[in-house]
């Protein structure tokens, strides 16, 4: 046995650990693209906010059951400014998920891995279960008219699937799911700015991110 | 200098048995499909392959059926985790050995 070989079974050892419990095929473009589709979001979201409109959105449940007030939040609810809204933000996160399965499906047919594998699965799963939580509790409480927990509750869920996530892909992603929780925090504490937050957490960091992981694993 | 060539185990000369071990040393444990696609290897080669480990007490096998289909899922055995841990010690002395 000479040195060549010793080399490729250590190469080949570290190689089959990593490919066989981690999936590492997501792709940092996507990131970017994702950031970009949710920067458009937001400034779009912005001007129909804060374009003088007959719902104010400074509207806040008052003290008491909310169930009392139903006609006001129900005509907000369904107000054409909460339903572009609405709409603006499943285009985002439709556009970034089309971006982010055709960039991802390239990357792993470049690295020879299954797009719906072992390691995929167990990703999406461990994502999914912070995700719907989130998603269906941020759903029911517009539904009822709390608009202020929309952006720091989408960014402490995202946060948190982040974190669970990178178990099972790059490590890296610990520390974006961390800085999410940390602007989901700041977003709570300092309510009206909940656009602003929502746009440097899923805008300005997915850019960032998704700029150096770039750099580091796909080239 | 001499080198000690027979702390190595001969049961991973072979590099596809090397990447099957590598695999269930860091997963619970592994079925058949996804191994050979994680592999690139024939069915056969595969085959073959676990069974030589299977002989060694070096995997367990577990046989299940995932509806109509039989799903076969293999899983380190403690006697062949050790193995493996000796062999990548035994890896590590040599080129230990090979740089002085």
């Amino acid at each position: 046995m000479e040195d060549s070989k010793l080399q490729e079974d250590l190469a080949s050892i570290r190689s089959m650990m990593e490919r066989s419990s981690k999936f590492i095929s997501l792709s940092g473009l996507s990131g970017i693209m994702a950031g970009i589709y949710a920067l458009i979001g937001a400034a779009l979201a912005y001007n129909i906010i804060y374009e003088p409109s007959r719902y104010t959105f400074g509207y806040e449940p008052q003290a008491g059951n909310p169930y009392l007030q139903s006609g006001v939040w129900e005509e907000l609810v369904f107000s054409p400014t909460i339903l572009q809204l609405l709409f603006i933000a499943f285009g985002v996160l439709f556009a970034a998920l089309v971006t982010g399965y055709a960039l991802t499906s390239r990357k792993a047919k470049k690295h020879g891995q299954a797009l719906w594998g072992k390691t995929s699965k167990a990703l999406l799963f461990q994502m999914a279960t912070p995700l719907l939580t989130g998603g269906f509790l941020i759903i029911i409480l517009i539904s009822r008219g709390y608009f202020g927990i929309i952006a720091p509750a989408c960014l402490a869920f995202y946060g948190l699937a982040l974190v669970g996530a990178s178990a099972y892909t790059f490590t890296d992603i610990r520390y974006l799911g961390i800085c999410e929780i940390i602007l989901a925090i700041m977003a709570a504490a300092l309510p009206g700015y909940g656009l602003l937050f929502w746009a440097i957490g899923f805008g300005v960091l997915h850019i960032i991110y998704g700029s150096l992981m770039h750099l580091k694993y796909d080239r | 200098m001499k080198v000690d060539f027979n702390k190595l185990d001969k049961a991973f000369e072979n590099r596809v048995r090397l990447q099957i071990m590598s695999i269930l040393m860091v997963n619970e444990s592994y079925d058949f499909t996804s191994l050979k696609e994680l592999l690139d290897v024939t069915d056969g080669n595969l085959a073959s392959n676990l069974k030589a480990l299977e002989k060694e007490e070096y995997i367990i096998i577990h046989k299940s059926f995932v509806g109509k289909k039989p799903n076969t899922n293999y899983q380190a055995s403690p006697k062949g985790k050790k193995a493996f841990t000796d062999h990548l010690n035994a890896l590590e002395q040599l080129i230990k050995q090979q740089k002085k």
